[in-house]
């Protein structure tokens, strides 16, 4: 082999394994994240993760923003249900300063909350079918989460990243045109759902695909952190909705859907099941929000007006109302001394803000608690021995969103 | 039995005594600390004791606090106990000179990437990790960047030039 040309690694020929680098950027990976699989044949041997490519240094970045700038920052967690982190974050600020939000409000968050749990989901169902190989999902289902970003884009703007409510409730009141189209959505929702899940739920091929790959014991779960449908999935009803309910979700009847197997199959039949809830949920406080008759009803927000934007009229005629404004817009507001650790069931799972402020305008530290970020290091055992096909499958199940694991 | 704040404070001490302290219960969670030589011994018995059944790990992450001299890194484990639905915060403070913890990773798996995260931006070494090596940042980082003595830019510094920025 002297007259050899090409110089192969030390060792490469005696390899029996073969090393495939799965990412960062690749079509299965639905996000920046390198695999690097060892691979017997078609058979997983082991995996290295390798994450960070778009980390932003969000938490070192908080440390020096006012409470009402981070949350732009958390949009950019798990963009597919931003809402629901900002949420999440405003939340945990009332708990921090003690804020008590009316019902209104809190139901309306419950809305918001929940399409984009919806939204969320059906991502990420679709996503799993895509991957099997069957694109029709996925593109009908489109339209309806563009339905629902036409709902955020009513209510604040924006429809992605979408900074959407003040602490203590929303910049602005819901317009008729957001109800009507959330009307529209509870309408023609249902219908949609049902022919997309008939195209999965009994297919053939998709459930040889899906079922008994990608499977994990509930104990395994728990001991890896896992949250959310992964984690109901494997049989575990923990869901923070019911276990430590906030924005009053109390008020609602839904069920717990979970799985027995934690297998990818499971997974979508949990995620699947949770959206008919969530549409119930909405349906719901829909139905509460239009309860609210007269002056209630144009409640939208808590009376917090060290951190709330004054309207624009009072600005300019009451003295009080501007010295709110200038501090609010220049970050003067002092936050109270605390540690305060808040949860909000995210659209994969437990995403808790710990938060520690030493008095001054901004957080001392705050730590994001990313659900994708814990159970993605589950993802070796989860495939090992498996197929690279299945591997893929699992990936793409498990719900993974890149900007919430680098945060 | 339910498992109350000062039930499980009652527990920590008659089995730990002097070496578990600062009970707090900042915004309804119960908050305590132990020495960073028995962080083990601790998470282990809230784990196993057939009482207390502190079996997740939601969260560990880490504080620095440069001006506690000798206590500059506090290592913060949150701990639930699903089936009674309770929380806890448990403290462990360490010297940043020697910033030694024990891993947490042998008990809970889910503590490999939350203490790779933890020493990817604070330092804390976790002694017997298995794969203690950055995660976030690049390998070749010769710096723990969420440590105080890292600012982010002053808002307030008057050596910015507004008419740099088109302004003024």
């Amino acid at each position: 082999m002297k007259d050899q040309h090409i110089k192969l690694p030390e060792g490469s020929i005696e390899k029996t394994t073969t090393t495939l680098n799965l990412g960062p950027t690749h079509p299965a990976t639905h996000g920046v994240m390198q695999n690097i699989l060892e691979l017997d044949g078609e058979r997983v041997v082991s995996t290295e993760q390798t994450i960070g490519y778009i980390h932003r240094a969000f938490e070192k970045l908080a440390e020096r923003r006012p409470l009402y700038q981070i949350t732009t920052l958390t949009d950019r967690l798990n963009y597919c249900s931003s809402p629901i982190n900002n949420m999440g974050w405003h939340m945990t600020c009332e708990k921090l300063l003690g804020v008590k939000t009316p019902k209104r409000v809190d139901y309306l968050r419950v809305i918001i909350m929940e399409l984009s749990r919806i939204s969320d989901h059906l991502i990420c169902n679709s996503i799993v079918g895509v991957d099997a190989g069957a694109y029709t999902g996925f593109l009908y289902v489109m339209q309806y989460r563009e339905l629902i970003y036409e709902i955020y884009e009513e209510v604040c703007g924006a429809r992605l990243t979408t900074n959407m409510g003040r602490i203590g409730g929303f910049e602005r009141n819901f317009s008729d045109v957001a109800f009507q189209k959330i009307e529209k959505f509870l309408k023609e929702y249902p219908v949609v759902l049902k022919e997309f899940e008939d195209l999965f739920i009994r297919n053939r091929i998709f459930m040889d695909r899906t079922k008994y790959t990608g499977g994990i014991s509930a104990e395994r779960a728990l001991n890896y952190g896992f949250t959310g449908p992964n984690l109901r999935a494997a049989g575990v009803d923990y869901d923070l909705r019911v276990h430590q309910p906030y924005s009053s979700y109390e008020d609602f009847k839904f069920n717990i859907p979970v799985g027995n197997t934690g297998d990818n199959y499971d997974r979508w039949l949990v995620r699947q099941r949770e959206m008919w809830e969530s549409l119930s949920i909405v349906e719901q406080a829909y139905r509460k929000v239009q309860d609210f008759k007269g002056k209630e009803a144009d409640v939208y927000h808590a009376d917090v007006p060290a951190y709330y934007l004054p309207e624009k009229a009072d600005v300019y005629t009451k003295m009080e109302a501007l010295i709110y404004h200038f501090k609010i817009v220049m970050g003067e507001t002092d936050i109270p001394k605390g540690e305060v650790y808040h949860a909000v069931e995210g659209g994969n799972g437990e995403l808790g803000f710990y938060l520690i402020s030493d008095g001054g305008r901004t957080p001392y530290r705050l730590h994001f608690r990313r659900p994708c970020f814990v159970y993605y290091q589950a993802y070796e055992e989860l495939i090992k021995g498996s197929m690279l096909s299945d591997a893929i499958m699992t990936m793409s199940s498990l719900n993974l969103i890149a900007g919430e694991l680098d945060a | 039995m339910s498992l109350t704040s000062e039930y499980i404070q009652q527990r920590l001490q008659d089995k730990f005594g002097e070496q578990v302290g600062s009970f707090e219960q900042p915004y309804g969670m119960l908050t305590f600390e132990a020495p960073k030589e028995i962080n083990l011994k601790v998470l282990n018995f809230l784990f196993d004791d057939p009482h207390l059944q502190f079996r997740f790990l939601t969260d560990l992450t880490a504080v620095h606090y440069p001006d506690q001299t000798g206590r500059e890194l506090a290592v913060v484990y949150h701990l639930h106990n699903l089936s009674a639905n309770v929380r806890l915060r448990f403290k462990v403070f360490t010297d940043i000179q020697t910033p030694d913890v024990y891993t947490a990773s042998g008990l809970f798996s889910a503590a490999n990437w939350m203490e790779r995260e933890t020493y990817d931006f604070f330092g804390v070494n976790f002694v017997g990790h298995p794969n203690l090596k950055r995660i976030l940042n690049v390998d070749e980082m010769d710096y723990f960047p969420l440590r105080k003595e890292f600012p982010l830019e002053d808002q307030t510094r008057i050596d910015k030039d507004d008419a740099m920025f088109g302004r003024g």
